[in-house]
């Protein structure tokens, strides 16, 4: 294979606010270039997980190269990066633009800027990416592209006059866009005969290959036989094989040298050895420093995960390794609960992290989990002068060892209409916010920005952030460091039994209310008994809150007869089925989902 | 011996649906009950072949409200059955009869077909309450239709009541109790109010629970209704059922005790050699349908399902201990060829040691706390489904 002219190189992302049609433009390249036909397509090609489709949201970086010929008569080579869309996901975001020279900004002919469009443009510039604009759904009817333009050129002082405006949904005015990446996105540098260096921007685990790396060879050259290195974790193995990315598969060629993006295979077990970031070598001939921003990757949400079916431990505990050797990001170890019994304390980026751990585990691998309260990592000082990290608050130690505790805050920027301003501050003061500052992005638009304990957040704060502003305000984080607080650790005591799994740590001014909600909502979802059940919450040994759920009283069918017996049945049968979604727990049945209670005390 | 078998025959007309009701059934034209009324009849006519050496020991015609029907169709429906079937000598037959539907020439009718058994649907004897629950008929035109009956020589009439209504108090409960069993029907149905989906109460009382009678004032309904009864000389043999010594429903007990029993008509549900299914459930297509031969029943019959021998000792169970006699260990035995005991110790066990059940050996029968929460102690019998 002739070696690649850097020149017709185009490496680039597209950047945009969630529903702004990221991957809906991608799709719209992808077909137009050729490389597939629109039969071929199955819509959004780069969100290959059933999950991502669903959501609407991608969650492990992407790639593709694709074959443009443009109207200069010349091809040219786009690798399209697509980036993870959400702020648990930042660090990998942050290495995918580094792979790139350039971003398109995709934004919302009708919505204009939104939080995260600003967030995901300072990360590219930050990077020094190249950005152009892009402006789409101008076949909406609320489509105003003349004001959005306008906006793009105030906010974020980007040229956006002659900015492309499509519809990536119709196909209108895609040509334009491919023609600005080959004019305004450019070329990629690096000297080929360098010492290698390659950016890891993801990995994937196959079960035939072993690991395949996505990289981006920044210096140098890397083929069949070269001995790699990754400068971090320190792994080395031989390179196997070299290639590109085509639309969902992948293509082996001779070598990927300075500029290209692509993947290799060496027969590497674990991606764990493969981490995002780490910068790849020759261990022959070594370059002099790694590049810069490499991160090991921190848990920032932790919670238990148990099987609903004691007997099936070992399998989740396989299902986890599965899923670990595809994703660094996930942390487990073996736990036990009195309540649960056998499970596992996870680790995760954050709650929707969590949240597609979960689902992929009961979907793909047929398991009934019972999860607790998820929670942050908090750092508690004692009094001998030990730190420790805690991420299950049952293992708190006693208070009377405690000199003090320790609680990750984030720094937060929210973008809301005016009108809604008031009700987002008061929001945040109820979260114990710290009010940093307001901007008027324009007359009718603010940039609010906080600082907030990341546990006040990771629970429904985005739902809470929608409700109060109608939808309006948008809401984008990154971790600022650990503040001392006044932490306490609250109990749920159930027919005077101490329930391990339903402890939660809380601030210590919220824990009375925090409590009383806990008590009602376990009311709600503990059904009655033969006999009395106190839900009590306590701090410290000493009882706040007290609910009572009734003995059981009637449940009666008064009419059978008129033959129709399968019916009856049926009403028998979903009693039963709901007896085998509880938790023994002494006497008591608890429901599985009543150990997500904590999450929902805000509702209603 | 012969075979045992009972007949259910589904008439889904009625003058005007009540608020409550959730069968399958509703006002209609002439013109369509007499379309109806036809294929009806070629329905017993395709089907009665079916049954040599088995013998109808009850009928019922249920609905709906199968009074609504002339006497001609009655008589024509009777006729066409006992032609068709082979009969046990005391055969039950009872009609389902509302007031304001029942005259003296349709009585007689009844008492041509062969029919011997009227169950008169009254439900309270305060008019505020029946114009609540959407009843066509007041107390006083109860009365007159109660006389009538007894006038036409019916020596065997059901009353059916209902308390925990919408408005109800205990008192008026009480009173309606006194009243009717003070005109000494042989058989008085109490049933508790279910706000069933669907119907026009589920949208006005489904999450009000405030606008109906609690659960402690539904339970002392249900505890006085016991008590008046009892005094009456009434005998509770189901968990809503109560009858004068040897007056109870047999055609009903069947259904409790694993009868088999063949239903005809718009969506009526049968039992036969171990396969429950049920009948086409919508008119129009209930009436296309060509009643003759295989055919008929492929359109005819629905989601039928063959019970497993574990499915039949569930509803053995379920069902048998609905009755205040309760299940029979030995019978248990002779049918499963297995002990009650080795199958079921540990839910018995259970049961009992909570007092939801009481054992006199062979039998074993629901406590009244058992009675209050029947649904719980009920659902325990049945097998997970994973093993």
């Amino acid at each position: 294979m002739p070696s690649v002219d850097q020149n017709k190189i185009r490496n680039f992302c597209i950047i945009a606010h969630i529903d702004h049609g990221k991957s809906t433009l991608a799709d719209r390249i992808i077909e137009m270039t050729g490389l597939l036909t629109s039969r071929e397509m199955q819509s959004q090609v780069l969100d290959n997980m059933d999950l991502e489709r669903e959501r609407g949201i991608t969650i492990k970086a992407q790639a593709v190269r694709i074959v443009y010929k443009a109207r200069d008569g010349e091809e040219y080579i786009f690798n399209l990066i697509d980036t993870p869309g959400h702020v648990d996901f930042n660090y990998e975001v942050s290495r995918s633009l580094a792979a790139c020279d350039g971003a398109v900004l995709v934004v919302d002919a009708a919505q204009g800027i939104e939080a995260q469009t600003l967030a995901n443009v300072y990360l590219a510039l930050d990077h020094d990416l190249d950005v152009f604009p892009v402006i789409n759904k101008i076949d909406l009817p609320s489509a105003e592209p003349d004001r959005v333009a306008a906006e793009i050129e105030d906010v974020i002082g980007l040229e956006a006059h002659d900015a492309p405006r499509i519809s990536a949904k119709t196909g209108i005015n895609i040509q334009e866009v491919l023609e600005a990446i080959v004019e305004r996105i450019p070329a990629p540098k690096g000297n080929p005969d360098a010492p290698l260096k390659a950016l890891i921007f993801d990995s994937l685990y196959d079960s035939y290959k072993g690991v395949i790396i996505f990289c981006r060879v920044k210096e140098g050259t890397v083929r069949k036989g070269t001995v790699i290195q990754m400068m971090a974790t320190g792994a080395q193995e031989e390179v196997v094989e070299v290639g590109y990315f085509g639309a969902g598969q992948f293509i082996p060629c001779e070598e990927l040298s300075a500029g290209m993006v692509g993947y290799i295979t060496a027969s590497i077990k674990n991606v764990k050895d493969t981490a995002v970031g780490d910068t790849i070598t020759d261990k022959n001939n070594p370059c002099s420093e790694p590049l810069p921003g490499y991160k090991k990757v921190t848990s920032m949400v932790y919670c238990g995960l148990y099987p609903a079916d004691g007997a099936k431990y070992n399998d989740l505990r396989d299902a986890l390794e599965k899923l670990q050797l595809n994703d660094a990001s996930l942390f487990f170890e073996p736990e036990t609960s009195v309540a649960l019994g056998f499970g596992f304390r996870c680790g995760f980026l954050g709650l929707l992290h969590l949240e597609i751990i979960e689902e992929r585990l009961e979907r793909e691998y047929n398991l009934d989990l019972v999860t607790t309260a998820p929670g942050v990592v908090y750092r508690v000082y004692k009094k001998n002068g030990d730190m420790m990290e805690l991420t299950n608050p049952s293992n708190l130690p006693d208070p009377s060892e405690i000199d003090y505790m320790e609680e990750p805050v984030v720094s937060a920027e929210i973008m809301v209409t005016t009108e809604f301003v008031g009700a987002i501050m008061t929001l945040c003061q109820e979260r114990r916010g710290v009010y940093l500052g307001m901007e008027y992005i324009e007359t009718t638009r603010a940039l609010l920005k906080y600082e907030l304990p990341l546990n006040e957040i990771i629970y429904d704060f985005f739902d809470a952030l929608k409700s109060r502003s109608r939808g309006y305000a948008s809401f984008d984080y990154e971790l600022k460091g650990y503040e001392r607080s006044e932490l306490v650790k609250l109990d749920i005591l159930i027919n005077k039994e101490e329930i391990d799994a339903l402890s939660f740590i809380v601030h210590a001014a919220s824990a009375y209310e925090r409590g009383r909600k806990m008590c009602e909502k376990l009311k709600e979802e503990i059904p009655r008994h033969l006999f009395e059940i106190p839900i009590q919450a306590a701090v410290g040994g000493k009882i706040i809150a007290r609910e009572t759920v009734k003995a059981m009283r009637k449940d009666v069918l008064a009419k059978c007869y008129g033959g129709d017996i399968t019916r009856k049945k049926k009403l028998l049968e979903k009693q039963k089925e709901g007896k085998k979604r509880m938790r023994q727990v002494g006497n008591v049945e608890i429901p599985q989902k009543a150990f997500m209670s904590v999450l929902k005390l805000d509702e209603g | 011996m012969k075979r045992k078998l009972e007949l259910y025959l589904h008439i889904p007309f009625c003058v005007k649906k009540c608020g409550y009701c959730d069968f399958l059934s509703g006002p209609a034209a002439v013109s369509v009950q007499r379309q109806y009324v036809e294929q009806l009849i070629k329905e017993i006519t395709c089907q009665s072949s079916r049954f040599p050496g088995w013998e109808v020991a009850s009928v019922y015609l249920g609905g709906g409200t199968p009074s609504l029907l002339g006497a001609k169709d009655i008589l024509s429906i009777m006729s066409r059955v006992r032609e068709g079937f082979d009969w046990s000598e005391d055969a039950e037959v009872t009609i389902e009869a509302n007031p304001g539907t029942v005259t003296m020439e349709k009585l007689a009718a009844y008492r041509e077909g062969g029919i011997n058994r009227i169950s008169i649907g009254l439900q309270s004897a305060d008019d505020g309450e029946l114009r609540e629950l959407g009843r066509i008929h007041t107390y006083d035109e109860f009365l007159k239709t109660y006389q009538r009956v007894r006038q036409a020589g019916f020596s065997n009439v059901n009353v059916d009541l209902m308390s925990a209504l919408p408005g109800q108090t205990l008192e008026s409960w009480k009173s309606t109790l006194k009243k009717v069993a003070r005109l000494k029907p042989e058989h008085i149905s109490a049933y508790s109010l279910a706000v069933e989906e669907g119907t026009e109460f589920y949208r006005r009382y489904h999450g009000h629970p405030e606008l109906l009678p609690d659960e402690d004032e539904e339970r002392e309904m249900y505890y006085s209704a016991k008590q008046i009864l009892h005094d009456h000389g009434y005998l509770r043999y189901e968990i809503s059922n109560y009858a004068k010594q040897g007056k109870e429903c047999r055609h009903n007990l069947g259904y409790w005790t694993g009868v088999e029993y063949l239903g005809l008509g718009l969506g009526a549900s049968s039992y036969i050699q171990g396969v429950r299914c049920h009948n086409e459930r919508d008119l129009a297509a209930y009436c296309k349908i060509k009643m003759d031969g295989e055919e008929a029943d492929e359109q005819l019959h629905q989601d039928i399902i063959r019970l497993t021998d574990r499915e039949m000792m569930e509803e053995f169970m379920f069902l048998g201990l609905r009755t205040m006699k309760g299940v029979s260990g030995s019978e248990f035995l002779k049918k499963f060829g297995v002990n009650m005991w080795n199958v079921y110790g540990e839910v018995l066990d259970k049961l009992m040691k909570n007092h939801l059940i009481v054992a006199e050996s062979p039998y074993i029968r629901l406590s009244d706390f058992g009675i209050d929460i029947s649904n719980y102690v009920l659902s325990e019998f049945l097998f997970s489904s994973d093993t």
